[in-house]
């Protein structure tokens, strides 16, 4: 049998992912640079044809989060998608979600800020995303696709691990992926499941105890104890989850560490530097949550320095800086406002900021 | 010194005694902790023995809010999910729609429901998902410490009108139920109260069809049940009642504001 292959746009893959990885539900709301995704969906029919999933347009991103939680408290596979302006208003969500819990799948198509910005896109929703947005220790797996392929491929395993972990996981990605079109091989139609998982609240047969779902614990040290738990799930997805790619870093002297769009003008940059004999290759983080830490402290080792490419002021570069622990120079290039800075232009400064001749 | 309460109605019931009431299984063991006066105690009863009454236990689930009912958890022997303040009606509309076939609650109190969450109660009415909503209407924030509620009366003094509500300061009560009212999308919107026996009997009725209506799929029910808080009003519990029929009452009149058409 043929292998169905699609040109698709990054936020109609998402939408396609999710109903063949049988999704529930998605709830949302309009917001450029992603309302493709719930268009498509709708397009399907609100209790989808091929599965019956819901798709249900919220009266805000707020409600939607809310919706998702209740869907995902009865066990129920549920997403939701929006860009920077929403994804701050589900960030009470998203705490919740985190603090009882609940699997559920985030997809952040981020746009420039602060406040309303621009719809170009931008990678300045770093810190919102890996280092809380929400209140409270709490942390999510983030994934950062860099390819529609991968956009597509990520809907599925971020349900996984939200399963795995029962805790909310982040699709970060930004405008330009969820607006270009590339080739996509799909996966085949999963059915939806049937059975929940047995801490879901479905309804009180007599031959248990209750159900509830909370992440309400008024005594401090019930507080603490759930707190433990948490951080304790947070360490084993730091030992089990962090995924990244290397390209030609064997013999590289610096390391461009990108992820998303500006790992594909990475990717360029590369083939400039070598063209002018400068050995450089590429860390891609493909968890920014769990971060690879570890990797990048190997690495530092054997470079002359690292240049975080980000489209913000500088956010990734934080991290960057903790894992090598002061070893080596780490730098920050990037655009804010939306634009993205062309290879050549990251490669001016990049030999700038190492002084390269 | 503890009781064990089975081995007491066994012991009992040996000695020839006959069982003419029993606490509704749908409610713990756990004694209430709302402040004595409370409506919250009755209402939950009432909630609880309906759904056990109607043999749907198992096919139910609540919605808590946050405020004193908060802890409803302890209380309510059903599956239940607590919701982010003012959420509970899109956390009802997200366990409803995927569930369509279970009976779905939300439970709220004023500011839950008619000030952070009003953009969400509109929305569910409007959207009218199948759903009991129950809004007890105290006209004060009690948990938080008697901060006035968007219900509370003009010249009702509280912890943030120190001297009393003002309609140019903080806007006049609102009566959100009657809004949602007119919605096309409520199919039942009532009024109860629980202060007095016969009121009681009242709203364990309305409750009850709030629950039947979920099984016709034709919209929202609301039953608001305006009660007092002696704690947050600073009186005492009769104090309050009587307070609550010549304020509050006349402000939010008892009785049904939609019913169905019976030519449907």
């Amino acid at each position: 049998m043929a292998e169905d292959i699609k040109l698709m746009k990054g936020n109609e893959a998402i939408a396609e992912a999710a109903i063949r990885c049988g999704c529930d539900a998605y709830f949302g709301y309009p917001i450029t640079p992603q309302s493709e995704i719930i268009e498509y969906l709708a397009a399907e029919d609100p209790y989808n044809k091929r599965t019956g999933m819901l798709v249900l347009q919220a009266e805000s991103e707020v409600a939607a989060i809310n919706m998702v939680y209740g869907a995902a408290a009865s066990g129920k596979k549920a997403m939701t998608s929006s860009s920077s302006p929403g994804m701050s208003l589900k960030q009470e969500g998203i705490s919740y979600l985190a603090g009882a819990e609940l699997p559920c799948l985030l997809i952040n198509v981020a746009r420039g800020g602060p406040g309303l910005g621009t719809i170009q896109p931008s990678q300045a929703d770093y810190f919102q995303s890996v280092k809380g947005g929400g209140h409270g220790d709490y942390n999510m797996i983030v994934l950062a696709p860099y390819t529609v392929q991968e956009q597509y491929d990520f809907v599925k395993l971020g349900f996984d691990l939200a399963f795995k972990y029962t805790s909310p996981v982040m699709i970060l990605t930004d405008g330009a992926i969820g607006q270009m079109m590339e080739k996509v091989t799909l996966s085949k139609q999963l059915p939806r499941e049937t059975t929940m998982p047995e801490w879901a609240a479905v309804g009180k047969p007599a031959s248990r105890e209750h159900r509830y779902i909370t992440s309400l614990y008024l005594q401090s040290e019930v507080m603490e104890k759930k707190n433990l738990k948490l951080q304790a799930k947070y360490d084993a997805i730091r030992a089990n989850e962090v995924r990244y790619e290397e390209i030609q870093t064997t013999d590289a002297d610096y390391i461009l560490v990108a992820y998303g769009i500006s790992a594909r003008i990475a990717r360029k940059v590369v083939r400039l530097a070598r063209a002018e004999g400068i050995k450089v290759g590429i860390l891609r983080p493909i968890t920014l949550f769990p971060f690879p830490s570890v990797r990048l402290k190997e690495l530092a080792g054997q470079v002359k320095g690292m240049l975080s490419i980000e489209m913000s002021a500088g956010q990734m570069i934080e991290d960057v800086r903790l894992a090598v622990e002061g070893t080596v120079p780490v730098k920050h290039y990037g655009r804010m406002g939306g634009i993205i800075a062309t290879p050549t232009e990251v490669f001016i400064n990049f030999k700038k900021l190492f002084n390269i001749e | 010194m503890t009781v064990d309460i089975e081995q007491y109605k066994k012991d009992l019931l040996a000695q020839g005694a006959e069982v003419v009431f029993s606490k509704t299984q749908n409610l713990t063991e756990t004694p209430f902790s709302y402040c004595g006066g409370c409506g919250h105690g009755v209402v939950h009863r009432l909630i609880m023995e309906v759904i056990e009454e109607m043999g749907i236990t198992a096919d139910t689930i609540g919605i808590a809010p946050v405020g004193c009912a908060v802890i409803a958890y302890e209380f309510w022997n059903v599956d239940a999910v607590q919701a982010a303040h003012g959420r509970a009606t899109a956390v009802a509309t997200g366990i409803k729609r995927t569930n369509p076939e279970k009976f779905v609650f939300s439970y709220q109190g004023d500011g839950d429901l008619a000030a952070i969450g009003t953009a969400e109660t509109v929305h569910t009415c409007n959207r009218g998902e199948n759903i009991a909503m129950f809004f007890i209407n105290n006209g004060i924030y009690g948990m938080t410490g008697g901060q006035m509620a968007p219900t509370s009366l003009l010249g009702m003094r509280s912890s943030t009108a120190p001297y009393g509500r003002q309609h140019d300061m903080h806007g006049y009560p609102l009566s959100l139920t009657n809004l949602l009212a007119e919605l096309p999308g409520t199919y039942y919107v009532t009024r109860q109260a629980v202060d007095t026996a016969s009121n009681v009997r009242k709203c364990k009725k309305a409750i009850r069809q709030a629950f039947e209506n979920q099984k016709l799929n034709k919209g929202t029910s609301l039953v608001e049940i305006v009660t007092n808080c002696n704690s947050g009003w600073k009186m005492t519990a009769p104090q309050a009642n009587d307070w609550m029929r010549e304020n509050m009452l006349p402000h939010y009149p008892l009785g049904d504001i939609k019913v169905p058409k019976t030519d449907n």
